[in-house]
């Protein structure tokens, strides 16, 4: 049973926080100890939001150190690009295609990076890097605020939990009338990371 | 049975199965979430006070009728209720009474940084802080039991970190059966505070603190690990959990009863290392309490005084003072320096009502002055409180010039005038914030005859801390309808004249009833009414911009509204977040009239 440090960052509005919340509980309902926290900007929706998922043997703080990160799920390009430096060697980027442009790059000092403006910068600090067709899928299972299953069934890929480990305790959590499209996205999410991993994670 | 809950959600989940019977509190981060998860809970009473200060006293009736009462705020919500905390302190309780007070080092989502530890000493009360969410559920057990032996109140403790992490909670408790049945009985000598009575309770709150002293030195949840015993780490709160994490192989010594620490415990712990420690967040609250006890000891001589601690600032701390050695991580690879990525500050949502009037403050009160300069004639001073148009602050609205503690608004405006500044202040609050602590403030300039302009802000819900009831909502803590104050009556009752109420959305409305207010030599009141934007049930059809008509002068951007970016020179509204005709802002600032109803 290997430790489990993943960073969840996005902008509010995004199902971070019900992501990381249900990470946090699969964990616990398969034997590990957990903690997971937040940290949301003031507004309530458009700000930075991060979550920290710790699952271990036995966790003390609920915070991931600076580089000890195993993977990075970023729901957001631009927050993924400013948490990169908190993965540790080897550890894994998993982005959405999700841009939300905030204010200050509208007005125009420091322009919002491109995509492969944004891949330079987690290159510095890990190998595999993955860019996800969360949208699409999304869209694709009929429930476009499903982005944050597609981005857990990605991530399952890597982990050694059975995807049943997984869809068992989500399907608790979710709301009747989104529960079928979001496992579909969840297991979609999964399908998409198989063919594309190249070396398997703690 | 196992359960993953937030420090917040364990606190409750305690003071429930503790038997608590009467909950109140004001709203205010990190501890919103403990009353909204008791007011779920059956069998008890919970209620959102109108502030901090009347929460407590209704607590203190709850008790001194006989039963668990359970009152929780943010730490400057103990500020406001520090009268009756002292005051409860003299008197003692019946039933057991436990302030749950949620500080915010960091300052994550507050107006200051303070340590409330000092109020337990200060108010000669019991103190108990936990370290997670198990703790937290259980040390509410021991608050409650330790409030009706001792005849006090007991502060619980807690910190955003704690308040907010979601820990794993073996849930291994009832709700307590055998409690005491609500009664008064009546005793002068205890409830009356004339000097004589409160002489004598100086005496039982000093007796009181030396038995507290011989008890918690077997409190079961002070925990001490001994391991090497070059260095010993004595710790509490989420501090503990960082020591842990750090100091792997060292001896621990957990501290859960924060006031008063048990000195004997210290001690022997003490004495079974070689070098002593404190890892605390904040002030060195322990650090000095073991240092008065002949010990010596460290800690704020590495460890930052200032926000909040995590692993990586006391490892980095500790390896700079020499006491661990450093980290031989495996070499990272050399970085290209970091790019300057756009920041995102937090700012008003799509569709706000806070961001018309805000938008009218700007244009109308500052034409041009910046930071540091002296005001021209024809400008005004906008002194504003605590809630989400605090966030008006930021470009591009950057309307406000104060922002202090709840209430303050209307104060600092008729000080302003009083002072005989030459320009005219307006205030502008929110409906909750004026309920909670606005209202005294402006039955004060009716009283001295001020010709403050107050704006109250009125979305209709407590949004900043997540949507609660106030009195103007006319909803209850539990969803139920309850009577509901009007502000426009409340504010007619204390003697104001000119009460005007606008639509929130109505840029023009809005500019002519400042711009008449302004010129009134009495007091006014704008009431500008419009619904939270996230809680708006019919929204419109999103708004559009027409390319050709667009001359890029981006005057639209000046409302700050995030649905609303620049592609290819030209404006454009993201569909997705507009709420369209139920806000329309954007279309009003277009001197082109080039966003409207999208006909798709």
């Amino acid at each position: 049973m290997n430790d489990v440090n993943v960073l969840m960052v996005g902008v509010g509005g995004h199902g971070v926080i019900l992501a990381s919340d249900g990470m946090a509980e699969i964990g616990m309902n398969n034997g590990y100890d957990v903690k997971k926290t937040d940290s949301l900007g003031m507004a309530q929706r458009g700000g930075s939001v991060v979550s920290h998922v710790r699952w271990g043997k036995h966790v003390y703080s609920p915070m991931i150190e600076k580089g000890e990160v195993d993977f990075l799920l970023g729901f957001e390009q631009l927050e993924a690009a400013r948490w990169a430096s908190h993965l540790r060697p080897g550890g894994v980027a998993i982005v959405a295609d999700v841009v939300v442009i905030p204010i200050s790059a509208i007005d125009g000092k420091i322009p919002y990076p491109s995509w492969d403006e944004i891949k330079v910068t987690l290159a510095e600090y890990i190998d595999q890097i993955y860019l996800i067709p969360a949208t699409r899928i999304a869209e694709e299972v009929g429930n476009p605020r499903a982005v944050n299953m597609v981005m857990l069934g990605f991530l399952s890929a890597f982990l050694a939990l059975k995807p049943e480990a997984w869809t068992d305790t989500m399907r608790l959590r979710l709301p009747p009338k989104f529960r079928d499209s979001s496992i579909e996205a969840f297991i979609k999410g999964a399908d998409e990371a198989k063919p594309m991993i190249s070396v398997k994670g703690p | 049975m196992k359960q993953l809950l937030s420090g917040n959600e364990a606190i409750a989940l305690g003071a429930y199965h503790a038997g608590v019977a009467v909950a109140t509190a004001y709203p205010g981060t990190p501890s919103t979430e403990i009353l909204q998860s008791i007011a779920r809970m059956d069998g008890l009473y919970a209620e959102w006070a109108i502030n901090e200060k009347v929460a407590l006293e209704v607590g203190m009736g709850a008790a001194y009728g006989g039963v668990r009462t359970l009152v929780s705020m943010k730490h400057v919500g103990l500020n406001v209720a520090a009268d009756p905390f002292f005051a409860v302190s003299t008197t003692g309780t019946i039933g057991g009474l436990v302030i749950v007070s949620c500080d915010d080092p960091g300052e994550h989502s507050s107006q200051g940084e303070q340590d409330n530890r000092h109020f337990a000493k200060i108010g000669k009360v019991p103190m108990l802080e936990p370290t997670d969410s198990q703790e937290a559920y259980d040390l509410m057990g021991w608050a409650f039991d330790i409030s009706e032996e001792f005849d006090t109140p007991v502060l619980l403790r807690s910190t955003t970190r704690i308040c907010h992490c979601k820990t794993v909670v073996n849930v291994n408790k009832e709700r307590k059966s055998d409690l005491r049945q609500p009664g008064f009985q009546r005793s002068p000598a205890k409830y009356v505070m004339v000097p004589s009575n409160a002489r004598v309770r100086r005496h039982a709150m000093e007796e009181r603190i030396v038995k507290l002293r011989a008890y918690v030195e077997d409190f079961p949840l002070n925990e001490m690990v001994l391991a090497d015993r070059k260095l010993g780490v004595i710790s509490n709160g989420i501090a503990y959990q960082y020591a842990r994490e750090v100091f792997k192989d060292a001896s621990h010594l957990k501290l859960t009863t924060i006031y008063p620490i048990p000195a004997n415990l210290i001690r022997r712990f003490a004495q079974e290392v070689d070098r002593l420690i404190v890892i605390e967040e904040l002030d060195p609250f322990l650090e000095e309490e073991i240092r008065c006890l002949g010990i010596q000891v460290t800690g704020k001589d590495f460890i930052p005084i200032i926000g909040e601690l995590n692993a990586e600032i006391v490892e980095n701390a500790a390896v700079e003072a020499g006491i661990l050695p450093a980290p031989s991580k495996p070499s990272l690879r050399p970085k290209a320096p970091a790019p300057q990525l756009p920041a995102r500050r937090p700012q008003l949502c799509a569709g706000c009502p806070h961001v018309a009037t805000e938008y009218v403050l700007r244009k109308l009160g500052f034409s041009g002055t910046g930071s540091g300069k002296e005001l021209k004639k024809g400008e005004f001073i906008v002194t504003s409180d605590i809630g989400c148009y605090t966030l008006g602050v930021y470009p591009p609205l950057a309307a406000l010039d104060t922002c202090a503690c709840m209430g303050a608004s209307i104060g600092q405006a008729l000080g302003l005038e009083k002072a005989g500044v030459p320009n005219k202040a307006i205030a502008v609050l929110g409906d909750s914030t004026f309920m909670h602590s606005g209202i005294t403030g402006l039955i004060n300039v009716v009283y001295n005859q001020g010709n403050t302009t107050v704006i109250i802000l009125d979305n209709g819900t407590t949004a900043m801390t997540g949507h609660q009831g106030h009195p103007g909502t006319g909803i209850s803590v539990t969803g139920k309808k309850t009577q509901q104050v009007k502000l426009e009556k409340l504010v007619e009752g204390i003697g104001i004249k000119d009460v005007t109420v606008v639509d929130a959305f109505d840029l023009k409305a809005i500019e002519s009833t400042i711009k008449r207010c302004l010129d009134n030599d009495e007091p006014s009141v704008i009431i500008a009414r419009g619904p939270c934007s996230l809680t708006v049930k019919t929204r419109g059809a999103p708004f559009e911009v027409d390319a050709d008509e667009c001359i890029s002068c981006y005057d639209c951007l000046d409302i700050g509204c995030p649905a609303i970016s620049i592609s290819e020179d030209k404006a454009v509204i993201d569909s997705g977040m507009c709420l369209g005709s139920a806000c329309g802002v954007c279309a009003q600032v277009c001197p082109q009239e080039a966003i409207s109803e999208s006909r798709k």
